[in-house]
């Protein structure tokens, strides 16, 4: 995984509540057997008229050329319903490192961060704030320290992360490197039980 | 203090915990599919990894499979692939396959409790977020994303944070009409589809005692859609009774020992919850879904809110898209609605008991015209029940169609989709945008409720002709 400290950038907003993973990527694209490629189809069919590449709908915000930068952000519940991963590859492969909503979804949660996408969780109405700045504002978000920061006027919240988690983003580790050390441990458990 | 069912399961497969951290969780057993598992085989390999307990994992093909002909050739190419791709790697690894054409085949989460594999007091994981079906049986069943699958394919483990514990007493009596999908559907309107997002639920009560274990299932497998982790029933005789002599199921002195071991697992009467939910079933009547997520349901005779009526500004907006998307109006009833498909299947309604339901509706009646009838059995056990207790003659008369085994129109993936714009009352669980085809409009029900519809191809009231 990339190692990651600052994300500082600009943003999408999607001031939609309670997205769930099949809109995220509709169970049609699942069928691939790798982990990439997914961003084509990030958010396909509300990205698509008649889910035709060539026929952008002008309203949706991947599709309107102001926006840009490797930070999205949505209305709260983000990423419930089917724990498809592919959910977090999409949003990776399009260029997402950072997702900030006042809620997120359990699975999707886990699924970001173990393919080193944050989400960064807000108060409703720092959440608000983001949605009122315009499309050149940036965002700095800082692991180490857990903060957010509007840019523009310095206003800031620090959002949870456990300390394991942090340790791994910005080192680049995961789970299973972890996991794997512990061998000797899960051998005992499974000869005790 | 006592401790919780919950508790008492968890504290038992912690290996290790990391100082204000996850602890390392061991897992019994670990369900896969075709669709979430081909890149955490690629995964193990690319480390120069074996699967680590090849005997504690499961797999099927089930979530991309075509519900007829299963025995020729797969036609969609990519599909194929897939489901060619769980057989090698199955083969590989050494992991017994339930693929097509196998008579353990069909949904996952209806296998594993069919076969005698879920058992209480383990913990299960599967690629699937439905896989808070095995709850049912006093299990930590949860679902799980492919880097997860990774870990335990390489580990027999996960990090997890224990969640917070939610618990709902369901007390009284149920009225006429009302399932236990009607339970599942009126408890995630009360508490909406986010309300359960962090803790881990367990169903208790009177109600939730005199249900089968297919009931049972039916709950725990939509905790998910309240954004819970997980839900969970604690084991008794009804449990015990259903597991006895299966497949899997533990035999002789084994199964006296595992009974001893089963009848421990219950929640204290002075534990602890985080936040405990009386629900009194009086309050049930038949529910369905009229929005764009599971947790924007009524009941059958109500009226959808008025999207004025919402104060928050958030809700009311996605109110009005999703009622927008569904060709819905607030204040309206949904009685009377044209429907164009009825869908009856799914890890959540699928099983044999469903369709017995299903058919003491409809048994001696035709369908309407107007509407198309589908019947995804849950797995070839059930498939081969249906034909055994001449449930098939009652179907094919009133002209529903008998498919195979399958995820099938629950998530689209196969060819089972339904058109842009049309109604499908499905027993499935889930109702969002494009969720059974693109441009597709679910209302989620009771298979009480869909045979209901089938009949008279509207939106029906099931007490009305019960």
């Amino acid at each position: 995984m990339e190692k990651l400290t600052i994300i500082k950038s600009t943003f999408y907003p999607l001031p939609i509540e309670n997205v769930d993973t099949d809109q995220i990527i509709p169970a049609r694209f699942l069928k691939a057997t790798t982990r990439d490629g997914f961003g084509k189809n990030l958010f396909r069919d509300w990205r698509y008229i008649n889910n035709d590449e060539t026929q952008p709908k002008p309203d949706f915000v991947l599709n309107q050329p102001q926006y840009h930068g490797q930070i999205l952000i949505a209305g709260k519940n983000f990423g419930c319903g089917s724990s498809r991963e592919h959910a977090a590859w999409s949003l990776l492969d399009f260029g997402f490192k950072v997702i900030v909503s006042s809620f997120f979804a359990d699975i999707f949660k886990n699924n970001a961060l173990n393919n080193g996408v944050v989400p960064v969780m807000v108060t409703d109405a720092f959440l608000e704030k983001i949605f009122q700045l315009g499309c050149e504002d940036t965002l700095t978000v800082n692991i180490e320290d857990q903060t957010i920061i509007i840019d523009i006027t310095g206003e800031e919240e620090t959002f949870e992360i456990s300390n394991y988690k942090k340790t791994c983003l910005i080192n680049g580790y995961d789970d299973i490197d972890y996991l794997l050390s512990n061998k000797e441990y899960i051998e005992a458990f499974e000869t005790a039980s | 203090m006592g401790t919780t069912l919950f508790e008492k399961i968890w504290d038992k497969h912690v290996v290790k915990t990391i100082p204000q951290g996850p602890s390392i969780l061991y897992i019994d057993k670990h369900f896969i599919h075709e669709v979430t598992s081909p890149q955490a085989f690629s995964g193990i390999e690319k480390r120069g990894l074996k699967v680590y307990r090849p005997k504690q994992v499961v797999a099927t093909a089930d979530h991309n499979v075509p519900t007829i002909n299963q025995h020729l050739p797969i036609k969609d190419a990519l599909s194929r692939i897939q489901v060619q791709q769980l057989k090698d790697n199955c083969e590989k690894h050494d992991i017994e396959l339930y693929g097509l054409g196998h008579p353990y085949q069909g949904i996952v989460h209806v296998i594993g409790p069919e076969l005698g594999i879920t058992q209480p007091g383990m913990t299960i994981v599967c690629g699937d977020s439905h896989t808070s079906t095995h709850g049912a049986f006093g299990s930590i069943a949860f679902g799980i994303g492919t880097s997860e699958v990774e870990m335990v394919f390489a580990t027999q483990c996960l990090l997890q944070t224990k969640p917070k514990l939610l618990r709902f007493n369901i007390e009284g009596e149920l009225n006429k009409g009302v399932v236990s999908k009607d339970i599942i559907l009126y408890i995630i309107s009360k508490i909406t589809a986010a309300g359960g997002t962090g803790y881990f639920v367990e169903f208790a009560g009177s109600v939730i005692r005199n249900l089968s274990m297919e009931a049972r299932m039916t709950i725990c497998n939509m905790s998910i859609e309240m954004g819970a982790r997980g839900g969970m029933i604690a084991p008794d005789e009804t449990t015990f009774n259903y597991i006895k002599g299966r497949q899997f199921a533990p035999q002789g002195e084994e199964w006296e020992r595992k009974l001893g071991e089963w009848k421990e697992l219950k929640t204290d009467e002075d534990a602890v919850f985080d936040k405990e939910i009386d629900i009194d079933a009086a309050d049930i009547q038949p529910m369905i879904t009229y929005g764009t997520n599971p947790g924007l349901g009524i009941a059958i005779n109500a009226l959808i809110p008025a999207t004025e009526s919402i104060a928050d500004e958030g809700e009311r907006k996605n109110l009005v898209q999703a009622l927008e998307y569904m060709g819905l109006h607030g204040g309206q009833t949904l009685l009377g609605t044209p429907v164009q498909h009825v869908f009856i299947g799914s890890c959540t309604n699928s099983r044999i008991e469903d369709l017995r339901l299903v058919a003491e509706v409809i048994k001696g009646k035709k369908k309407n015209a107007n509407v198309q009838v589908m019947i995804v059995p849950g797995s070839q056990q059930v498939v081969a029940q249906v034909y055994a207790e001449g449930l098939d003659k009652i179907f094919i008369e009133a002209g529903f169609e008998i498919r195979q085994a399958g995820c099938s129109a629950c998530l689209g993936m196969n060819e089972d989709k339904i058109p842009a714009g049309d109604y499908c009352v499905s027993t499935s669980n889930r109702n969002f945008e494009g969720r059974q085809g693109a441009g597709a409009r679910t209302l989620l029900v009771s298979p009480l409720t869909a045979a209901a519809a089938a009949i008279t191809g509207v939106i029906t009231d099931v007490r009305e002709i019960l």
